[in-house]
Order: structure tokens, then sequence, then C-alpha cells
């Protein structure tokens, strides 16, 4: 099999629907050439739909697809050079691991001692050589996993999908199975497009992460780029958990502005807003949290709810602004609660949201 | 185009130039040739489906595009397919058809049944507008889907609902050929179909309400049978529960008139009971089993175990944590049976009541036996076919009364059921356990069901032994005086000769059931594939038609077989194909309803992976797909097979002497009364049906999926849905 060289991914005005509900609306995005990019978004967003686009299981109904600057849009998935790891695995229960994962070259019309060879390679890629002949029942859910992930690797496909990987594997495993994502795409240079719900997974491997909300994109960027700077009150809320503050922008200061949240009077980035109310989002780490009434200015409030989570403590305070959340990772001993605090803005994580 | 297209579009040529375009019949005034020749010169009308070939070959001789040599494909073979469809009604046997003799003048110009030619032009034009369709991205522009769709709708819609559209219209039309709304009202409202006489106290009631009386008393019977078995064997430790199976099981490989035959044999004025009670009591002997008693009871033997198979899943589909959380809320063994385990099976005690309702209205062979002056439409039908009156208008009225009581109950049970199902096992971990019937009503069904497997145990007793004696009541000689006039082989020079007289229609039978088993499942089974893992338009549609045959009883499938195929285009009749056709799509929804089953259980991304690791569907279908549908494989042979063996109704009409078949030829020796022949001929047949079922499951093996408890998770064969 000739080695492909990571293709990319371009979406252009692309929209899926069925019957009278859209999942994809006028999606447009490029993935470069050797990249890791997460489809990061709620259930129901489309994610998974833009994914299965990407692979040809859905065909669009209106836009173009292009992989490696070729237009696949009306290829069906087994003319595309695509390969996808699914949430399930999606083993072949009736076939041996070795043969799962020989099933693609095997249908592409090579021998069965070729196929064979290139199973037992990609076997050793992944870690598994010596299992080829259990059973995919036998094998935990990790190997399974792998399994699915050297199935996906052994055609060198142009580009490999991801669909939430991670979602059938325990806590521990997680975060050594995704840097084992992430090394395998770097090292073999592969384009990725990886689908997950969860941010903090997203912000972990991904070169950049395409947020989507109903159906549209919400924002794309790098992992810094998003959490930084979020561009809708939806990205700011579903990457880093922020409080959301309604502000008043007093004055425009070039491209600087001087808000009012509350009691507080903040200097920040202006992000092209304007005069007027603005959305204000504040980290759960920016939040600084006073047991005595500082001498500048601060905002009153009460601690509704605190647990200890070892290395820091969370905090739920009620006040005039609403309820925010804290996480406090100077003080270990939690504050009991409704004792009256105080609260201030760190530097940092405190942005304006462009409406 | 796709190499699979030019194939077709060669196929399409042999079968309009090579092949001989009509049925090989000595009466034929056209002769035999290709449909070109015979075109060119005496049957002009035939060459409209040259034009249409010629306009599917265009793209590939001038070299069009993807895009636009599907148009042609489309164009052409849709088409083609309307010219000659309407070029078979229009011309027909005895000239012009479709009323184009008042407009044309008569006679025409007549024509045969199609033959082989047009049978490959047909189908491969066909196949060309599918690939079309794919080639205009229809079903993501995958040939072989659109491909099957077609061929599912083209066969269901010629082969299921084109006769039952034909009884139809022959309910209303006169003999001389056409069509009088007043005489369909007329012979519908006859006296004779829904008169109640019997209320009043004088005379007979109506056939329509003797059918509907009997249909609801063996619902309700069956029910309750049903049920009685049902929680014996699931919720008591009753020591036989293995025996209640297999006797369950036992009048599913019968055929259904066989336990009439023992009804006579034992209750019958010579028969062995009727006997006992006449010389030891001096009751006298009398005909009381012949009517509403007999066919009552013989239905229920033969019916009960329907219920049963249905009743048993329902019960188990019980989530035994429902039942515990009663308990823990202090209901008591009977307080928490009446208020949450009888109200969660209500709907399967409805189902399970349709089912016999149904089974009784469309049972013939139990009415043709025991049937006396008690007369039920399926039986009536078939002597307004066979008998002195040869009234088919009558039978295809009353094959409408019967077919619209069946799609009343199955449209009850769809449109009322449907959203009515209690089954509350949900995959999840439901490790609980259902708790033991309460002793009355462990003793209520203790009482019905013990009697009643006794009883169903003694029939199948006296179908055993009466094959091995002179004369059941009179002469209990032992002998195989049955068995030798049935099979006898003998050594003659020329090699083994097969002189007993039901070798013939055993071979017939067997050949039929072999051919048509492995076509039942592969369509079957295939439409359960399109239905679960396609989306395309129209396919609630699709899924109605595929499943219509299994609402029509088959007396009215015989009755419109004769009315559809007795006459061109396709003429079929008195042919062994038209015994096999009418088995796979009579057996079809079953294979249909288990490949649902099973494909619902196999999880979808299997197939994506295989479509992204670059198989097409074909080749998913066959080396993902196939291997896991085993259970569903073996399910759908087996039924089919089996219905093959047992079926009397539908192929009553369709035998012919040249193609008996094994039941029809028992009901002949049943009518002549040479009861002993008949007998041992229906044991000689369950025998055969247990060998085919082992060879079948020998043959296409278990599903492999190296787990070690796989089996116990396989569904259970759809054989209960029937």
């Amino acid at each position: 099999m000739p080695r492909h060289a990571p293709a990319s991914i371009e979406f252009r005005s692309v929209t899926k629907r069925y019957g009278t509900v859209t999942a994809v609306d006028d999606v447009s995005f490029t993935i470069e050439p050797g990249t890791l990019v997460t489809l990061l978004g709620p259930s129901g967003c489309g994610k998974t739909t833009t994914l299965r686009l990407i692979a040809g299981l859905e065909i669009a109904s209106a836009g173009e697809i292009l992989i490696g600057g070729r237009d696949v849009t009306t290829q069906a998935a087994a003319d595309r050079n695509v390969s996808m790891v699914f949430q399930s695995y999606a083993l072949f229960p009736h076939m041996s691991v070795l043969d799962n994962v020989a099933y693609g070259p095997k249908v592409q019309g090579l021998g069965r001692a070729r196929a064979h060879a290139l199973a037992l390679e990609k076997l050793e890629l992944v870690g598994l050589s010596g299992l080829g002949n259990r059973s995919p029942s036998e094998l935990s859910g990790g190997q399974q996993q792998r399994v699915a992930v050297a199935r996906a690797l052994v055609l060198e496909p142009e580009v490999l999908l991801f669909d939430e990987p991670l979602s059938n594997l325990d806590a521990k495993l997680r975060r050594r199975v995704r840097d084992d994502i992430r090394d395998l795409q770097q090292r073999l240079n592969l384009t990725v497009a990886y689908v997950t719900h969860d941010q903090e997974e997203a912000l972990a491997v991904s070169d950049r992460i395409i947020v989507m909300s109903n159906a549209r994109i919400a924002q794309s960027g790098t992992p810094r780029e998003l959490y930084e700077e979020p561009a809708s009150v939806f990205v700011a809320d579903f990457i880093g958990n922020a409080n959301l503050l309604p502000g008043d922008l007093l004055r425009e200061e070039g491209d600087r502005a001087v808000i009012q949240v509350g009691a507080l009077t903040i200097d920040l980035p202006r992000r092209g807003a304007s005069r007027g109310p603005v959305t204000v989002a504040v980290r759960p780490d920016a939040i600084r949290l006073h047991g005595t009434q500082p001498s500048s200015p601060a905002i009153q409030a009460q601690v509704a709810k605190a647990a200890y989570l070892g290395g820091h403590v969370e905090y739920t305070v009620g006040s005039a602004l609403g309820e925010l959340f804290a996480v406090d990772r100077t003080d270990r001993t939690p504050m009991p609660v409704g004792a009256p605090v105080w609260i201030s803005f760190a530097d940092r994580d405190v942005t304006v949201v462009p409406r | 185009m796709a190499p699979a297209a030019k194939a077709w579009l060669v196929a399409a040529w042999a079968g309009y130039v090579l092949a001989p375009w009509y049925l090989a019949d000595p009466l034929s005034a056209l002769g035999s040739g290709g449909g070109l020749w015979l075109g060119l010169t005496r049957a002009p009308w035939l060459l409209p489906v040259g034009l249409a070939l010629v306009a599917a070959t265009w793209p590939l001789a001038r070299g069009l595009d993807r895009t636009r040599a599907a148009r042609w494909l489309v164009a052409a073979g849709m088409g083609g397919l309307a010219v000659l469809w309407l070029q078979g009604f229009a011309v027909g046997l005895s000239g012009w058809g479709l009323g184009l003799a008042s407009l044309l003048g008569a006679p025409g110009p007549a024509q045969g049944g199609m033959g082989l030619g047009a049978a490959m032009t047909a189908t491969s034009l066909l196949m060309l507008f599918c690939a079309g369709l794919a080639g205009l991205g229809w079903c993501r522009g995958d040939a072989f889907v659109t491909s099957s769709i077609g061929l599912v709708v083209a066969l269901v819609g010629l082969f299921v609902l084109f006769p039952v559209l034909t009884i139809l219209g022959s309910a209303a039309g006169t003999p001389g050929g056409g069509a009088s709304p007043a005489l369909f009202v007329s012979r519908l409202a006859d006296p004779s179909i829904w008169g109640l006489g019997c209320l009043a106290g004088n005379g007979t009631c109506g056939v329509a309400w003797n059918t509907l009386f009997l249909a609801i008393l063996v619902g309700l019977g069956t029910t309750l049978l049903g049920l009685a078995f049902a929680l014996i064997a699931t919720r008591t430790a009753f020591r036989y529960k293995k025996a209640l199976r297999l006797l369950s099981l036992l009048p599913i490989i019968t055929p259904p008139f066989v336990i009439g035959l023992a009804l006579i044999l034992l209750f019958g004025r010579s028969g062995a009971v009727s006997a006992l009670l006449f010389d030891v009591f001096g009751v006298p002997r009398s005909r009381w089993i012949y009517g509403l008693p007999g066919i009552l009871i013989a239905q229920l033997l033969a019916f009960t175990p329907i219920a049963f198979l249905v009743l048993i899943g329902v019960v188990q589909g019980i989530s035994p944590s429902l039942e515990e959380a009663s308990q823990t809320l202090r209901a008591r063994g009977w307080v928490t049976f009446a208020t949450i385990t009888f109200p969660l099976l209500r709907p399967g005690l409805a189902n399970a009541f349709l089912l016999g309702f149904v089974e009784s209205m469309a049972d013939f062979g139990n009415p043709l036996v025991l049937g006396g002056n008690y007369e039920v439409l399926s039986t009536k039908i078939f002597f307004a076919i066979v008998g002195a009156s040869q009234d088919q208008g009558r039978a295809a009225v009353l094959a409408t009364i019967l077919l619209a009581f069946t799609l009343g109950a199955f449209w009850v049970q769809h449109a009322w059921l449907g959203k009515r199902s209690y089954t509350t096992v949900t995959g999840k971990g439901d490790s609980g356990l259902a708790p033991p019937l309460p002793r009355r009503v462990a003793w209520l069904c203790y009482a019905t069901a013990i009697p009643w497997a006794l009883f169903t145990f003694a029939v199948y007793a006296i179908i055993l032994v009466g094959s091995f004696v002179k004369a059941m009541g009179r002469d209990y000689t032992p002998t195989f005086e049955h068995y030798l006039t049935g099979f006898r082989i003998e050594q003659t020079p020329q090699g083994l000769f097969f002189s007993g007289s039901a070798w013939n229609s055993l071979f017939v039978t067997l050949k039929v059931a072999v051919l048509s088993a492995p076509f039942t499942a592969a369509i079957g089974l295939l439409t359960a594939y399109l239905l679960t893992r396609q989306t395309f338009a129209g396919r609630r549609a699709f899924e109605f038609g595929t499943m219509v045959s299994f609402a029509v009883p088959g007396t009215v499938v015989g009755i419109s077989y004769i009315l559809a195929f007795n006459v061109p285009p396709v003429e079929i009749t008195g042919t062994g194909l038209i015994l096999i056709i009418c088995f796979v799509f009579r057996n079809m929804p079953v294979a249909v309803r288990s490949g649902i089953a099973s494909l619902s259980q196999i999880d979808k991304s299997l197939d994506e992976a295989s479509h992204t690791l670059g198989a097409r569907s074909f080749t998913t279908v066959w080396r993902v797909i196939v291997p896991l549908l085993r259970p569903a494989l073996v399910a759908a042979l087996v039924y089919s097979f089996v219905r093959a063996m047992t079926a009397v109704s539908a192929v009553i009409f369709l035998v012919s002497a040249e193609y008996n078949m094994a039941t029809t030829y028992i009901v002949g020796r049943v009518e002549a009364g040479e009861f002993g022949l008949a007998i041992a001929y229906s044991t000689a047949l369950v025998a055969v049906m247990l060998v085919g079922i082992l060879l079948i499951q020998l043959l296409v093996g278990e599903r492999r999926l190296g787990r070690r408890t796989a089996l116990a998770a396989a569904p259970a064969p759809a054989l209960a849905s029937s």
C-alpha cells in the first residue's frame, strides 16, 4: 500500500438536513494537513454529523467537501481515503483481532498474506502484538480501542477520524489513551478530526478546536484563543465554565474599555464592544475571595456551598450579581457556609464577551 | 457506466434478441422467436421495447458523463418497463385487452404469456433503471441498494399486490368480462353471507358470522390456554416443563388438518373413543364432531402453541424488578399478580387473541376435514371455485370479505397495540427474580393446561398408532400396509422404482420446499436489511407492502393467484414455478421479521466501519452482516421449509396433476375416506421435516462470536409471530 501524505479537509458552506431538521447549517472550515482538530460541542450540536460528513457516511444536502483538494462531496464512504475509529469501536464480533485489522486490505483486494502482514505491523504499532488470534470480546476496553485504531490505520488513510474515542473508557485510562492518540498523530504526521463533548480533552489534544452549537460553528481557534478570548457567551460558558456577569461599558479608550461590574470598575481589552451593557466572562480561577473587607472596592457575597477537593476548594457564592462559581487554590481551609465574603477579580481570565 | 450496468445492458439485449420471448406454448399463434424478430414480423407492439433498449445503450455509445448517462438509463428503464407492462395487457390471449377492442375493433391481435426473453428483458430494464437512479445520487449513489429496493418492490408488486388487486377487480366483474358496481353490491349483500337466521331460531347464520364466531372462540380459547402454559413454563417449578415446550412445538411441524384427522379417528362415528363409549356405556355413535365443535377443538389444538410462544415472550419480558418493587411495597403474591403482572400482560394477551383470531379465519384444512354443515369463508371460497357453481365473482367477493376481516384485525393490532407494548426489559442489567405464581393462579393454570397437554399427547399418539394399525376404531391389527401403499419401492431390472402412491407428491413437495426456502430467506433478509439499514423515500409504504402477504389468508392467496396468473402476460398456473413463488411471498414476512429482529441487535456502526474501510454495501452485507445473521437465516429457512411442507390452503388452488403437493394429496385421501394412508403419510411428512430442520441447522451452522455465552443471548427464532 502506498503511504499517503496527510491531506487537508475543507468544508465550503456545507449543510445537512434530515427532513425539516437541519443538523449542520452552512458550515465552513479548513483542517490543515498533519494537524489534529477537535469538533467540540454539547450533544446534538452537529459535531458527529460533521464527522460523518467527512467520512462519507452522510452525504451533504448542500455545499462542498474537499479532502486533499479533491471534491468528494458525493463520494461514498468506501471511495474516500478516510478511516474512522467509532465510539463503540465497531469491531466485527465474528472475526479475530487480526481479521478485523486485515479487513480493510482484504476488501481492497490484497492477498491474505499481504493483508495479514499489514495488520500485524499495525497491531505492533499500537502495542498489541501477540493478541491477533483473540476475539475482540476477549480484550479489555482499552485494548479493543487500540484494535479499532489499528484497523483504522491499516489503510494508511489521508484522514483519520475519531468519534468520542474515550467515552467508553474509565477516567484513569482516558488520560493515557488521549496522550497515546496525540503521540501517534504526531509521530505518523496524520490529519485527524476528533469529536468530543469534553472540553478538557479537547484542550489537551488539539492543535485547533472547532466549537459547534446548534448546527453552526460558534468559534474556531487554538485552545488558548478559545479559552482566553471566547467569541461568544456560549463558548465562554462551554469552555472553562466562565461566570457570565452583566457589566456596563462606561468609556471606550482605544482598544481598551472601562467596565463597571457591580461595585468594581475594571479595565479590559475592548474586543469590539461599544458603550452600554456588556457581558463579562470571569473564570472561576480569576475570582478572589476575601474573608474580611479589603481596602480596594469589592463585591459583597455569602458562601452558599464549599467543596474541599484536595488541591483546591470550590465555592458557590451568592451575590447581587447572581450565583458565582469560584476556585480557591491558595487557602485550603474551606470557609463555612453562610460566611460573608468579599469578591475582587484577578488581572487575567476576565474578558468582555462580544454580543 | 458501471460494469454491472453494462452487464445488465447485455442481458437486456440478449433477452430481447436471442431468448424466446413467449412461453413455449403449442397453441400460441405467434410461434417462438426472439422479441426483436417477432416485433419485426408479426408482433409490432414489441418494437417500442427495442426503442427503450436503444435509449439505454445510447449513453454508452456516445460516452456521456455520469449524470447524463444516469438520466438516460432512468428514462429508458422506466419507459421500457411501462411499455412492456402495457403491451402485455393491451394485447391479450384472445385479442385486444384494456377495453381497446371497442376502440380498435375486435378481436385484434393475440399473444401468449411472457417467457424467458421477456422476463430477462424486464429484469434487466429494472436493473438499468435502478443503476440510473444510483447514478443520480439516490441512496447515496449505491447501486446495490437501489437495485435491491427496485427488485423487492417489483417482486412484491407483481406477486402480492397485483393478485390482491385482481381479486377486488374480479369481485365486481361480470361473467362477460366487464365490471359492475351493482353486481358487486348485490353479491356482497348476499343473505348466505350475512344472514342471521340462527339467532331467530330458524335456519343457519351467514358464513361471515360463522367465521367471526368461530374466530372469536378460537382467539379466546388459545389465549387462555396459551397463558396457562406460559405461566407454568416461566413462573412455576413444574417438573415437566421441557415436555410442555416440546408439546407446544409439535403442532408447528404438523400439517394443520392432521389434527382434524386425528379428531375424526378419535371421535368420529367409528372413532376409537366413540367405539369405546358405545361398547362400554352404550352411548350411541354420532356425528357431533363434524361442525363447530370439531373445528373449534382442532383449531384450539393447532393454534394454542402460537399463543403460548407469544405469551411466553411477554411474560419473560416483564422486568422482575417491577414485581419485586411491588412486593417491597407490601403487596402480597395475589395482589402483585392482579395489580402489576396481569395489567402488564394485557397487551400481550390482546396480541395473542388477534393472532388466534386471524389464524382461525385463515385456516382451511380443519374446516374442510371437519366442517360438516358448518361453513366458513375459507372453505366456501374453495367450493365456489372448484364446486359445481364455478363462480369466480362470488369467490372473489368472499375472499374480499375474508381479507377485510384479517386486514382489519391486523390494523387493530398495529394501531392499538403498537403503542401499548409493555415490554419492560431494557437490556440493562436486571438481575431480579420473578416471584412464583400465587397459589390459586397456579392451580388454575395446572387445571387448564395439564388436561389439555394430555389431550394433545393423545392426539399425537393416535396419529402415530393409527398409521400402524389396519383401521382405527374397528380393527387394531398391527400393519405396515398404509406405509407400503404410500411408499413402496420396488427393485426392477431398470433400477429402483418408486411405485408407492405418495412418492410423486412427496418429491414435488420436497423440491418446492427446498427451492423456495433459500429464496424466501434471501428476499426476506434483504428486505429486512433495507428496512433497518437504509433510509429512502417511501420506506413506510415499502414496509407495508412487504408485510401485506402476512395478513392475506392462504385461501385468498390461492384464488388471487388463479385469477391473476391464469392469463397472460404472466401465465404460470399449473407450473411448479407458481408453487415456489406462492411460498416465497407467503413466507417472506416471517423472514423479514426475524431479519429485522436480528439486525436491530447488530450495531449500525459495524456497517459503517466496513464502509470506511473501503467495502461497498454488497461486500459489507456479505462479509459482516450475513455471518452475524445466521440465527435469523436458520429461522427463515426452517420456517419457510416447514410452511412449504405443511401448508394446504393456498396450494390447493394451485396444484395440478403433474405438480401435486403432499398436503393436498393427503386431504384428497381424507376426503376419499382412506384415513390409514393419510395418517401414515402425515407421520412420514413430520419425520421428513424433522430431518430437514436438522440438516438446515447443520448446513448453516451457528454464529461464531468467539464469546462463550453468546448463544444464550441470540434472539429466538421468530416462529412466534406466525
